[in-house]
């Protein structure tokens, strides 16, 4: 009943999105207001459709209402009733569902909150974002539909799910669900999709926005990149918290040691995220000197592209990877999807080229631009290289009729060396100055961050000459932080000498002041973070393997792992449990015990490596249970892996992320209006200095 | 007794001896652990898409990885190994694209992209300078004032308002 309810929503709200984004076309064409009213409303009304359509798809969810075939699919009897409302987005119908959802809500908010300032931009917004949430919405009603219910067709072995009644089929209600995908009942992959997907859906707004400009041929003025630098800046967050998740639960649950595999569905998700990034620094070039507007423009529709290639490839499974939990026919439907969207949009940027003139000019090769422009350069190589070698196997397969695979060997030693030039230029672009950059100055604010850094470079290879490599990353790495660092302390002692304050409330009030400015720092020491984990990942990673009896001990890197016995237990979820108990000692002194698991999910015949960790901010001790005698119990083999420096990651995502709200949070009104003062009196003279 | 002793002593040589051979064969003995997957590391498995043998839980892997420690104490080198596994699976196990013949391009297209986005940078800075140049377009060059000073001089705009 409340399915049906569901369903009926679920059309109304596909309805309701295609007039919305057809009146609003129509509308923004022929310039009638009235129609571009009526289609807000119908966002509104699609938004409201979808919220009612989700609310019965998780109350079905919770009270197992398993003559739906998504519902018998993801949740269980054995499930608690947070687990069965996440398997929302547990599988593939519920997920293209929500997306659809965030993606209305989205358009929704924006379009009343934008609908007085930007007028003339918000029927192309509303018809660009609501085509593609008409998209999604169509996908979920034809496709992939969360309310179809299971037949049993007389005659047939099988369910059929439809959602009408098949000729001669009865229908069939399981004695209870598959349930969720073990793998995924951890908080990393519980918070990944939200994340992920509002990440995704973020960057779909700048991208109406873009479009919208360039259809009214507004797109000679910057107001898109102004009103939207919020949306793209959320996006860009989200995304990246969505990365940090995956990689957290590859971690904990994968049990391969690692945290980042260059997976095919990681690269979906790592592509956008990279283009975003170049976006959000490259807008800043447009919003302050009015230049580098076309590579803009190609930025956000490749960064709208690969988000809906993102979707596409999780979604479909057309690259075999162990992320794709769901395999169906998207595929051709995605694929004319990405084409359409992709060809128009770069049509419509080639017919308004002329208005994308750049405003300035430059003075000087050394400068803010050209960092800024080099910094693209990088960022799009690394997405071309991931691209080029995601797609490569299909594309071998095509061509010459063997499949190939394209190793994380490939990406490190591809991408490794970018990465280490992007982070080289991101210690120094803060430094560069608009326009023309004089290098006596250059030196005097590197010199330092510099020469302290070679200082750090140079102990650390001395200490490491086994490790070349590793001491070309860790000097960039210093580099990097120092260079922050010293950013900090060189505004923290301006302030302290010319307004007196103390160091404390000087650094409080220099990051309150200068929130994008310092906020970006910190995101930047983040991101060092990262790189700093990577680099312990790349270089220093150590494992070994071997068969213990009990009492017997395996050595590794001054660590000893001692076997102390194996139990066997069921879980009250339906698992399997064979847990080891290990003490770990460290130059003969008790650490503590390690428990690492082999969970096997029965029902789901899902086998789930659970590792036993010992964390600490230098290094993990990372123990995997791989092998056992099936009788007895009396020997087990285990894997340990030293995982230096990972802690970084983790720490390094939670800066990033507080670094983005420091960066984008809303100014109180009275500073916000100020500073938008401030900025028009700078263009105008701006401009004015450039006729 | 005595007896006992011999066959004692028999029983030793001889494993020494199998022992010996075994060695002659591999070099180290029988291959640890590590030595497999130190070769599986750069194998992907034949059949679940997109993992490396040496962390793959399947029954066939185990067998696949099983089949490198017997090569492995067989005397057979890495090559020798990987090579069997291409030729029996084909190339989609090597972790690694090979650098020849059509998988090359892998290789080869990002460095020519990276060579290409360099090129067209240098192009549209150029472009930059000279427009510059030209008389009609050049502004006045403007004196970069400090961050702090320009925070400074924010906070008494917002303070006059």
């Amino acid at each position: 009943m409340i399915g049906d309810i569901g369903l009926i929503a679920l059309v109304l709200g596909f309805l309701l999105s295609v007039y919305a984004a057809a009146a609003a076309a129509y509308g923004g064409h022929t310039g009638r207001s009235a129609l571009v009213e009526s289609a807000r409303n119908a966002v509104l009304g699609a938004f409201g459709m979808l919220t009612l359509a989700v609310l019965s798809l998780v109350y079905s969810l919770v009270t197992l209402d398993f003559s739906r075939a998504y519902v018998a699919d993801v949740s269980s009897r054995a499930m608690s009733s947070f687990l069965r409302a996440t398997a929302l987005w547990g599988g593939q119908a519920g997920s293209i569902l929500f997306w659809a959802w965030i993606m209305a809500g989205f358009v929704a908010i924006v379009s009343l909150r934008k609908w007085d300032r930007d007028r003339e931009l918000m029927p192309w917004v509303i018809a660009v974002a609501m085509g593609t949430t008409t998209f999604y919405v169509g996908l979920s009603v034809f496709v992939s539909n969360p309310f179809a219910k299971l037949w049993l067709e007389q005659g047939a072995n099988e369910l059929t799910p439809a959602v009408f009644r098949p000729e001669n089929a009865v229908p069939y209600v399981p004695e209870d669900g598959q349930g969720l995908n073990p793998l995924l009942r951890h908080f990393g992959m519980i918070l990944h999709p939200p994340t992920t997907y509002v990440g995704f859906t973020g960057f779909v707004i700048p991208f109406a926005f873009a479009m919208a400009a360039l259809i009214t041929g507004k797109s000679s003025q910057d107001d898109w990149i102004l009103t939207t630098r919020r949306w793209t800046l959320l996006a860009w967050v989200f995304l990246s918290i969505g990365l940090i998740l995956g990689g957290r639960w590859a971690y904990d649950v994968l049990g391969w040691g690692g945290f980042w595999g260059w997976d095919p569905v990681e690269n979906a998700m790592l592509m956008p995220w990279l283009t975003g990034t170049a976006f959000v620094h490259s807008v800043m070039i447009q919003e302050k000197r009015g230049m580098l507007k076309v590579w803009n423009m190609i930025l956000i529709i490749l960064t709208y592209a690969l988000v809906i290639f993102g979707t596409f490839i999780t979604r479909t499974g057309l690259v075999s990877s162990v992320h794709a939990f769901a395999k169906s026919a998207l595929g051709p439907a995605f694929f004319l999807f990405i084409g359409v969207t992709f060809l128009a949009s770069m049509g419509l940027l080639f017919r308004r080229l002329d208005t994308l003139r750049a405003d300035h000019e430059l003075q000087g090769l050394l400068s803010r631009e050209t960092v800024f422009l080099l910094q693209n350069v990088l960022f799009l190589a690394i997405t071309f290289a991931v691209f080029w070698g995601t797609v490569f196997p299909m594309i071998s397969e095509l061509f010459t009729g063997t499949r190939i695979s394209v190793g994380p060997p490939y990406y490190q030693k591809v991408t490794g060396p970018l990465f280490a030039g992007l982070v080289l230029l991101m210690s120094m672009a803060p430094v560069f100055a608009w326009r023309r950059q004089s290098v006596q100055l250059l030196f005097r604010s590197l010199a330092p961050p510099f020469l302290f850094s070679l200082l750090a470079g140079g102990l650390w290879a001395y200490g490491h000459r086994q490790h070349p490599g590793s001491a070309l990353a860790l000097w960039l790495v210093s580099f990097a932080i120092l260079a922050v660092i010293f950013e900090f302390w060189k505004g923290v002692q301006a302030r302290m000498r010319a307004l007196g304050e103390s160091a404390l409330v000087a650094l409080s009030r220099l990051l309150a002041r200068n929130r994008r400015r310092y906020g970006g720092y910190l995101v930047h020491l983040g991101v060092v973070m990262i790189g700093l984990a990577f680099a312990g990942d790349a270089f220093f990673k150590q494992e070994t393997q071997g068969p213990l009896r009990q009492g017997e001990s395996l050595n590794l890197a001054g660590y000893s792992l001692r076997y102390e016995g194996l139990r066997q237990y069921y879980g009250s979820d339906g698992r399997e449990v064979l847990e080891a108990t290990t003490s770990l000692y460290k130059d003969g002194r008790l650490i503590r015990q390690l428990m690492p698991r082999r969970d096997y999910f029965v029902v789901q015949q899902q086998p789930m490596t659970v590792p036993g960790v010992y964390s600490t901010l230098g290094e993990d001790v990372y123990v995997l249970l791989v092998g056992w005698e099936e009788i007895g119990l009396q020997s087990a083999t285990f894997k340990m892996y030293i995982n230096p420096l990972i802690n970084w990651a983790w720490l390094g995502g939670a800066l990033l992320v507080l670094g983005t709200v420091v960066a984008a949070w809303p100014s109180s009104g009275a500073t916000a209006s100020a500073g938008y003062a401030l900025r028009a009196t700078q263009r105008a003279a701006a401009m004015g200095q450039g006729d | 007794m005595r007896d006992k002793a011999l066959l004692s002593l028999v029983t030793i040589l001889a494993s020494l001896l199998a022992a010996a051979t075994v060695q002659a064969q591999g070099g180290t003995g029988y291959p640890t652990d590590d030595e497999v997957n130190r070769i599986a590391k750069q194998l992907y498995c034949p059949v679940c898409p997109n993992t490396p043998l040496d962390v793959c839980e399947t029954k066939a892997c185990q067998d696949w990885r099983a089949q490198i420690r017997d090569q492995l104490a067989q005397g057979w080198s890495e090559e020798q190994i990987i090579g069997y596994f291409v030729d029996q699976y084909g190339e989609r196990v090597l972790a690694e694209p090979r650098r020849g013949g059509f998988t090359s391009l892998v290789w080869i297209l990002p460095v020519l992209a990276v060579a290409l986005g360099v090129t067209v940078a240098l192009q549209v800075v150029r472009g930059w300078r000279q427009r510059a140049k030209s008389p009609l377009t050049a502004e006045e060059p403007v004196a970069e004032l400090p961050p702090e000073t320009l925070a400074r001089l924010e906070q008494e705009l917002r303070e006059l308002r």
